[in-house]
């Protein structure tokens, strides 16, 4: 299996400060790559970073072989690299198909035709309807995004992330914020959309990382604790110092 | 209808039949549209009424940054008053005709436009206002101490010459006319723009900057675009501002030219189409009107404002086209609630 992703020595320094230090890290191709960690581990910080969000204070990253550290990220995005957001982020005042259909425009790199009318956006319509059938939210097409329920949001950002086509997806904490009945729903679709494709996903919600991922690396203090499968992880002695605390406890 | 198309499919399904519903409700809303304004010189003063014109058109240019790119611009009086005195440098001393001059005056917009918008969209929110009024200034001091403009006086008397070289526009309903059609560019211009593939990338924009980058969309070209655009029509009507006033002043320039376009958008209703048309006809109005009552011009209008922004924050036409909206919106709302378990705290503290 190839390698999809690599970061090489990546540190990010925020004002003398390290959010994420020395991180080496490959992600192979078609599998789930749960990122996890304590709270300030640098999980938000390593993620914008692979995104192009932030550049590395030093390091590289590479995608499939290409160095793409000092692309835009818009151009990181229209390479197959796409991301998701901690919150919920969708296009408030647009409809959900609109939503879906700028997405399926930004990988033409967003349009400038000013001059035509919407109906030239009729092309995409089809491919919109499928992505929205597809993470089940045909029934909300025509209603504005900014007024549907968080699950929902969630489950329509994934489809205008899957507009693009991405070979790989970075989930940044899918699961934050979602009540109880929708995490097993969103675990599910998530599942679906994985298939053939590369998935970085950062994630608190240890017993979904558990199911989804094939391979875990833990994070603490901006530094890469240990990496491999959950059982592997979860047995390693630092990873438990780091989630539970050596005796500097401070509750 | 007589201009059903044939193209369509014999079957209509209920989605095409409200389409062509929606579609006919456009073509009688902009059959009424024009003939308003064919009416409109015989109704008021024609002179009032191009004034009119010329200022919706500024306010609906600043409207599609401020409405439809979310970027409060406070210094779009620059553009308009750029052009103006451009157009009426052209015409009175280059002898150009009354729409080449016209056109060089928003040529001088769309450039200053390009420009100011490149260092502009650097920034967001506050500093981004602050940016664009800290260039429009410099240029209403260009335009104080330069040669050209005449300082405190302005250029005066400028011809508004023959339209093509063929029409003469000295009286007023001739020189309306024209306005008229130069209004109904402009404002096809920000229609299309709303209504297009690019007006929808720019809602996007607006709503979230950040996803749009993350979809792959160079949200900075989209925005200096839409600067571009926006400065064009500004410029547009300031230029044919000129002409109808034969003159270019230092008012059409100042900030307060900017609050204006700022205050007629939203009076009327940002992020609306035809909402800059009734706030410019409003405030114009006032003072108009109004102006028997001297500076209390001034007061009542900033009065109106603070009304406009505590009790209506969307606007005339804003107002009204939710009310229009509100019954399928408590449809919708009720489908949604029955599907929907309450909405409960994320997290138990």
């Amino acid at each position: 299996m190839g390698i999809a992703i690599e970061a090489r020595d990546l540190s990010k320094q925020f004002n003398g400060f390290f959010a994420v230090k020395d991180v080496s890290l490959q992600v192979a191709e078609n599998t789930i790559h749960g990122i996890i960690g304590p709270n300030g581990a640098g999980k938000t910080t390593l993620f914008n970073l692979l995104t192009s969000f932030l550049k590395p204070t030093h390091g590289s990253i590479h995608y499939r072989g290409r160095n793409i550290t000092h692309l835009e990220p818009a151009a990181v995005s229209r390479l197959g690299l796409v991301r998701s957001f901690q919150i919920s982020s969708v296009f408030d005042q647009l409809s959900a198909r609109d939503n879906v259909r700028v997405a399926l425009q930004g990988k033409e790199g967003g349009s400038y035709c000013f001059w035509r009318s919407t109906a030239a956006l009729a092309r995409f319509d089809d491919r919109a309807d499928e992505l929205l059938e597809m993470v089940g939210l045909t029934a909300y097409a025509d209603t504005a995004s900014g007024s549907l329920a968080y699950g929902r949001k969630r489950a329509l950002e994934l489809a205008t992330t899957l507009a693009l086509e991405p070979e790989t997806l970075l989930l940044d904490e899918p699961m934050s914020g979602l009540g109880p009945e929708d995490i097993g729903p969103i675990t599910e679709l998530i599942r679906t959309v994985a298939k053939g494709r590369t998935v970085v996903m950062v994630e608190h919600n240890l017993p979904v990382v558990a199911t989804l991922s094939d391979t875990i690396t833990v994070l603490a203090r901006g530094q890469l604790l240990a990496s491999g499968t959950y059982a592997e992880v979860t047995a390693n002695p630092e990873v438990i110092t780091a989630y539970l605390g050596e005796d500097d406890d401070d509750e | 209808m007589l201009m059903a198309s044939p193209a369509t499919s014999p079957v209509k399904t209920p989605l095409a039949a409200k389409a062509t519903a929606a579609r006919r409700r456009q073509i009688l809303a902009w059959g009424l549209g024009i003939a308003a304004l064919a009416v409109f010189p015989f109704m008021v003063y024609p002179l009032f009424a191009m004034k009119v014109l010329c200022f919706a058109l500024f306010a609906c240019s600043f409207n599609l940054l401020f409405g439809f790119a979310g970027l409060l611009s406070f210094g779009h009086a620059a553009y308009f008053g750029i052009a103006s005195y451009v157009t009426a440098e052209s015409a009175k001393y280059w002898g150009l005709t009354p729409e080449l001059s016209i056109l060089a005056g928003t040529g001088v917009a769309i450039v200053l436009g390009a420009a100011f918008g490149w260092l502009a969209i650097r920034r967001q929110g506050i500093y981004f206002s602050m940016i664009t009024l800290a260039l429009a200034q410099m240029v209403f001091f260009f335009c104080l101490q330069a040669e050209f403009t005449g300082g405190e006086d302005g250029i005066q008397s400028v011809p508004r010459g023959d339209l093509f070289g063929l029409i003469p526009l000295g009286s007023h309903m001739a020189m309306y006319y024209f306005v008229m059609g130069v209004f109904l560019i402009g404002f096809l211009i920000i229609y299309r723009t709303i209504n297009s593939p690019f007006g929808q990338v720019l809602r996007a924009v607006r709503d979230n900057d950040i996803k749009a980058t993350s979809l792959g969309i160079k949200t900075r070209h989209v925005k200096l675009a839409a600067f571009v655009i926006s400065a064009g029509v500004a410029g547009l009507g300031g230029a044919t501002k000129a002409l109808v006033f034969q003159l270019a002043s230092l008012t059409d320039v100042s900030w307060q030219a900017s609050g204006e376009a700022v205050l007629m958008t939203v009076l009327g209703g940002a992020g609306t189409l035809t909402g800059p048309v009734m706030g410019a006809l409003i405030v114009t109005g006032m003072q108009q009107y109004l102006a028997q009552f001297g500076s209390w011009v001034t007061i009542i209008q900033g009065a109106i404002f603070v009304v406009c922004v505590l009790a209506f924050r969307r606007g005339i036409v804003g107002e009204l086209d939710r009310l229009a909206k509100l019954p399928a919106f408590w449809r919708r709302r009720r489908a949604e609630r029955r599907f929907t378990p309450a909405p409960r705290a994320s997290t138990d503290f």
